[in-house]
């Protein structure tokens, strides 16, 4: 931070692409408001020193996950980051370990493709309408929270070495959000260790540590999954029983 | 020529907002192709927002609900100029709409006894939005999203919507923008539904998202359709007042459902003084002007702003019912809200006021358009209840796709005059130019929005409001920016600003007309609600003009309106 004419202002480097596919951080200057977010310094550059910046953000509430980036080289949700609570220079950069659209602009259209794959909630047949118990909606909730920023695909070191061979740990969510559904009659571990590749996650944990939302990634999905996978291996009915309870 | 590339359907629905998807769902399931087309990323659309819940008289937790006293609801807290037959078809479709949306995959908080937990919401007589949470928007869209990949509709995201076209009078295209690649898209169909969302962003302070200007209101407008209820803009009594990037972010208003007050700087809790029966749950228009009133009688806090106080309610409670809320609080303004109490103030937050369709069709004025969701009109008339708009997007969504599948029937596909297509691309290219930065403008716009067509108007105020709005849409006329096409957030920005001119115009317009106080519509120097205005306000594109006219509103048959708190005007 410095001071100049008697106005506050922050210096923050922002990721710029080229024409070419390559690019670099570039500078700029912004005034300081109270209780400010990197969005806020973000939109103020794109809207007051150069409106070709490209980024991404929708609801500036930390609820629709748009505006994923990499703020000092960690994963994070731009419009829930207070500026201050970093100490020092602020850099913003694109998540990478997706493909750049422009400058803070992360391809992030995969993802949808993954989704398409997961097999689609298949509930049993029942009388409507139906009776559900609070303590079952309890253990979807967590993974339902899930506001698709793609962050923990962003962390995760198997995607950036194995993108084709691991959905990743949002699509794990996905499928543990469905088989936990007391209605469901699916059982996505199947997916997850075949085509979903979740046997290359070596449970690192760095997915749970950045998501905003706190949803336990690897503790109570990934693993859940895996061991699930491995008791159905051993015990078919196990699944079953667990399924109608 | 060919500088677009051409995608057909029969189907093509603008928006993966609750409503859009909910119509695609129908159109599906009838065997129309359907191409969606959305300006933000998918499951990004602002029903992600909602928290609060969906409202349903499925009388799971108060047995007396039903229909009839939905209904009835409805009708008078939009203080009886909303359209009686779509409340009667929002009432009685809104129950299945919940149990379908919990078949497609989505989870309620539940009862003891294992029903759908509902919580109570100022206007609703009974307990009645279902929610998860503070989550509901999120579990809607994701569910709706979910459904919606799984089947073989296209999605285009990040594409943005310029214009639509006509051939002989009836819908034939639209122009796109997609923003990851810089192309135009023309999307050619058979029919289209719009469904938008609101135009929050055209006032400085508001709960709305980015996407939020308006346009689904400016393409309608511009291909001939009619608007109607524009100057009932909804002020939500609860938003965030501070740190300033966060000014006008909802405070849901279930903190005030499950059990939070509202005190002035003096301690008082003022609702018993403008509300004694209803309180704090009174009908938004009017809890906000209460607040606004205390507000400016000096009674605010060091931020402008009253005090929501939940935090006799206990920690366990709070985090379990209200957990959003709770980390909203504590990360951007480093309150904790079991402890202490939140500042708050009113934020714009939804358009009762959009396109007029028809209530049985969802048609628009013009043959082929068909448009549901926050950006139609007729349901909430003067103030829309709280979970009503979740009911609206599932029940009128799903009935505007069923019936565009019907209307197309032995229809054929029109083709786009090429002249028109070359012309949209020439004006949207040019705006890459040396001129005004479209910000400043926006900026100027939602001021003189903020400032002359708030939650108290008057008629002086508005008639400059109109003089300003119409000088800075000469100005608009000049903005520019460099870069190119591709993801051009500068460039949206203008466009955008053309669309935002057209919401305040109309809403201008029309508050002007409208010489009384009804529902969200307050006027200082026409306070009193009158008989002769019980009418709805149209306008129209008349050449570079507004053209306006008003429509009385339809008496409710005898059967129907026994389920109706007669109206009472304070002079008769
Ligand atoms: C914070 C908040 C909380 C709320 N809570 C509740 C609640 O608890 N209960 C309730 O009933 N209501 C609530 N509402 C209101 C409700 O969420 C909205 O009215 C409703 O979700 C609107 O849905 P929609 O489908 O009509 O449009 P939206 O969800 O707004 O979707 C609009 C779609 O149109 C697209 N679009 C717009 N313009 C273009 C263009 N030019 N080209 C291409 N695509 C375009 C957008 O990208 C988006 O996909 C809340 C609103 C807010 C702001
Ligand atoms: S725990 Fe697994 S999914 Fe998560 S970051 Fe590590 S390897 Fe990736
Ligand atoms: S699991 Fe968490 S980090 Fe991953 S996409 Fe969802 S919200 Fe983001
Ligand atoms: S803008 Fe929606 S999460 Fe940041």
């Amino acid at each position: 931070m410095s001071e100049e004419s008697g106005k506050r202002v922050i210096n923050i480097s922002i990721y710029r692409t080229d024409e070419n596919g390559g690019g670099g951080y570039k500078d700029y200057e912004v005034p300081i408001q109270e209780g400010m977010v990197v969005l806020d310094a973000v939109r103020y550059v794109q809207e007051h020193i150069d409106t070709t910046l490209a980024i991404r953000w929708n609801c500036k509430a930390a609820r629709c996950g748009s505006c994923a980036a990499e703020i000092n080289n960690m994963p994070k949700l731009m419009c829930k980051t207070r500026i201050d609570t970093i100490k020092g220079k602020i850099r913003v950069a694109p998540m990478s370990a997706f493909n750049s659209v422009a400058d803070l602009v992360a391809d992030v259209s995969e993802n949808y493709l993954i989704n398409r794959q997961i097999p689609e909630f298949s509930p049993r047949e029942a009388e409507i309408p139906w009776k559900i118990k609070q303590i079952d909606v309890e253990r979807t909730k967590e993974f339902r929270k899930c506001i698709e920023c793609f962050l923990c695909q962003d962390v995760c070191h198997v995607i950036r070495d194995h993108k084709a061979d691991y959905v990743g740990p949002r699509h794990v969510v996905k499928a543990a959000s469905l088989d936990m559904h007391p209605m469901d009659t699916v059982d996505r571990s199947e997916f997850l260790n075949n085509e979903g590749g979740i046997g290359y996650c070596n449970v690192t944990k760095c997915c749970q540590e950045v998501c905003p939302e706190g949803i336990k990634i690897t503790d109570n999905a990934i693993i859940q999954e895996k061991e699930r996978a491995a008791d159905r291996f051993y015990d078919p009915l196990l699944w079953r029983r667990e399924k109608k309870r | 020529m060919g500088d677009f590339k051409e995608h057909e359907s029969d189907l093509l629905i603008v928006g993966a907002g609750g409503a859009g998807m909910r119509a695609a769902i129908s159109a599906l399931g009838m065997g129309r192709s359907v191409n969606i087309v959305s300006k933000s990323l998918i499951g990004k659309a602002h029903t992600v927002m909602a928290e609060g819940g969906i409202a349903a008289s499925i009388g799971d937790v108060d047995r007396s609900d039903n229909w009839t006293v939905h209904f009835g609801d409805t009708v008078v807290e939009g203080v009886y100029i909303g359209n009686w037959r779509m409340a009667e078809i929002l009432a009685k479709q809104a129950p299945e709409r919940v149990y379908e949306l919990e078949r497609f995959g989505a989870v309620f908080d539940r009862t003891p006894e294992g029903k759908i937990m509902q919580r109570a919401f100022g206007g609703h007589t009974y307990r009645r939005l279902c929610h998860v949470g503070d989550k509901t928007g999120l579990e809607i869209i994701r569910t709706l999203e979910d459904k919606v990949l799984h089947t073989d509709a296209k999605m285009f995201d990040e594409v943005y919507i310029t214009r639509l076209f006509l051939r002989e009078g009836r819908f034939c295209g639209a122009l796109g923008l997609e923003m990851r690649t810089g192309e135009f898209l023309l999307f050619k169909a058979k029919a289209l539904i719009i469904a938008t969302g609101g135009c929050g962003r055209v006032y400085k302070v508001t709960s709305n998202s980015w996407e939020s200007t308006g346009d689904g209101l400016a393409l309608a407008y511009n291909a001939g359709a009619e608007l109607m209820d524009m100057e009932m803009i909804q002020f939500h009594p609860t938003g965030m007042v501070w740190p300033p990037g966060v000014k006008g972010l909802l405070v849901t208003e279930s903190i005030r459902g499950e059990g939070g007050i509202l005190l002035n700087s003096k301690h008082e809790r003022f609702m018993l003084r403008y509300s004694p029966e209803k309180k704090e749950l009174d009908a938004r228009d009017v809890v906000a002007r209460a607040t606004y009133y205390e507000i400016k009688a000096g009674r605010g806090g060091p931020h402008g702003g009253v005090y929501l106080d939940i935090s006799h309610k206990g920690r366990d409670f709070i985090l379990r019912k209200l957990p959003g809320m709770y980390s909203q609080f504590k990360e951007f303004a480093g309150v904790d809200i079991t402890k202490e109490a939140m500042e708050v103030a009113p934020t714009v937050h939804y358009q009762m006021g959009g396109i007029r369709v028809d209530p049985y069709t969802c048609a628009t004025s013009v043959s082929g358009i068909f448009s549901a969701g926050e950006v139609a009109s007729g349901l909430h008339g003067a103030n829309r209840l709280g979970g009503n708009s979740l009911a609206d997007i599932l029940v009128f969504g799903k009935l505007a796709g069923e019936v565009a599948s019907r209307w197309m029937e032995g229809k054929d596909t029109l083709e786009p005059e090429d002249s028109e297509i070359e012309r949209e691309m020439d004006r949207v290219r040019g705006f890459i130019r040396k001129g005004g930065n479209p910000y400043d403008l926006i900026d100027e716009l939602t001021s003189v929005m903020q400032d002359r067509l708030g939650i108290v108007r008057n008629g002086d105020d508005m008639r400059k409001a109109i003089e300003l709005i119409k000088d800075i849409k000469r100005r608009s006329e000049e903005v520019g920016v460099s870069g190119g096409l591709k993801y051009n957030h500068g460039l949206l920005g203008c466009l955008e600003l053309q669309n935002m001119i057209v919401a305040c115009e109309t809403i201008s317009v029309s508050a002007n007309i409208r010489e009384e106080s009804r529902g969200a519509h307050t006027r200082s120097d026409f306070p009193k609600r009158r008989r002769e205005w019980k009418v709805n306000i149209v306008c129209r594109k008349d050449g570079e003009d507004i053209s306006t006219r008003l429509i009385k509103v339809e008496e409710i048959p005898e059967e129907f309106a026994r389920y109706v708190k007669p109206e009472v005007y304070e002079d008769e």
